[in-house]
């Protein structure tokens, strides 16, 4: 089994998760949802190279990156929750108040 | 075709429609759902790629700790989704043309003829005492024993955010101020009234 069928599939999700940030561009927590994607798109493409190569530098890789993405998520929807609890919205449009 | 390939083929195509339902679907619950099912499939995959340790903490903290963090989050905002939704059918064009154009462009450079079996052959599978933990924990402990130390302290460092974040400071429950406790002096809790004895009738 080549190398290439992981990679195309990382790939391809990857894609969908880029054309769900376009989609959802209002909905933070879809946006996040699309982020999450994305690192598990990298992921993949880590352990399959990690596998291919014969080297386990790639797995520690990625689990580090996986400590990393449940910090992001932690703060990102604790910011996500004071944001609503402060504006009453989480529509990325209405979240204007920076623009001056 | 190998009985691992079809496999890999069953659960890659299952990840790919389950990642398309948590882009199009209409509730943020089902989205959350949806990516739960996408995770699950995902360590499948790391599981061909013989990934054990990382397949089973993708499962334990994805499916069990952000999901539920996410659905938590969902449940308790009270957001109106036609609202959110309204620019969906405006963006599709442009979403789609750049997700084909990136996936047409991705293919293009991780496609076969630079990553096929010629560049890459396929690596033999480990014997059945192979032990991924003890492979992974091996390294983890010596060479990367300094990143794995701020990673704790890159934990640590999310939980206080976190609280400190979402703390709320209510008005109307009691609680102690040492500051004005210590402060206080006789005046403020007693006086003294000076008058005249009173007979009980």
């Amino acid at each position: 089994m080549p190398l290439s069928d992981y990679l195309i599939f990382s790939a391809i999700l990857f894609s969908i998760s880029v054309a769900g940030i376009f989609l959802n561009r209002k909905n933070v927590i879809i946006i996040l949802m699309s982020i999450e994607l994305m690192l598990l798109a990298v992921n993949t493409n880590f352990i399959a190279f990690s596998h291919y190569l014969g080297d386990v530098a790639g797995q520690v890789f990625v689990f580090f990156i996986l400590t990393v993405a449940a910090a992001e998520a932690a703060i990102g929807l604790a910011i996500l929750v004071v944001l609503f609890r402060n504006k009453r919205t989480i529509n990325v449009e209405e979240l204007d108040s920076l623009k001056g | 075709m190998a009985t691992e390939q079809i496999i890999f083929y069953i659960f890659a195509a299952l990840t790919l429609a389950s990642a398309f339902m948590v882009i199009t679907a209409k509730n943020p619950v089902q989205a959350a759902l949806s990516l739960v099912l996408t995770f699950f499939l995902s360590a499948g995959i790391w599981l061909i790629l013989e990934a054990e340790f990382l397949a089973i903490s993708l499962v334990l903290v994805y499916v069990g700790a952000v999901m539920v963090l996410f659905l938590f989050v969902v449940m308790m905002l009270d957001i109106s989704i036609a609202q959110l939704r309204a620019g969906f059918i405006r963006y599709l064009p442009v979403g789609l043309l750049v997700a084909v154009f990136m996936a047409v462009l991705l293919v293009m450079a991780v496609g076969p003829a630079h990553f096929g079996l010629e560049q890459f052959a396929e690596p033999a599978r480990h014997a059945a005492d192979h032990s991924n933990v003890r492979e992974l924990g091996r390294v983890l402990y010596t060479v990367y024993v300094y990143p794995f130390e701020i990673a704790s302290v890159i934990l640590l460092v999310a939980i206080i955010a976190a609280i400190a974040l979402t703390h709320r400071r209510r008005p109307e429950t009691k609680r102690q101020d040492p500051v004005e406790q210590i402060a206080v002096n006789r005046a403020d809790r007693m006086r003294i009234v000076d008058m005249d004895s009173e007979i009980k009738k």
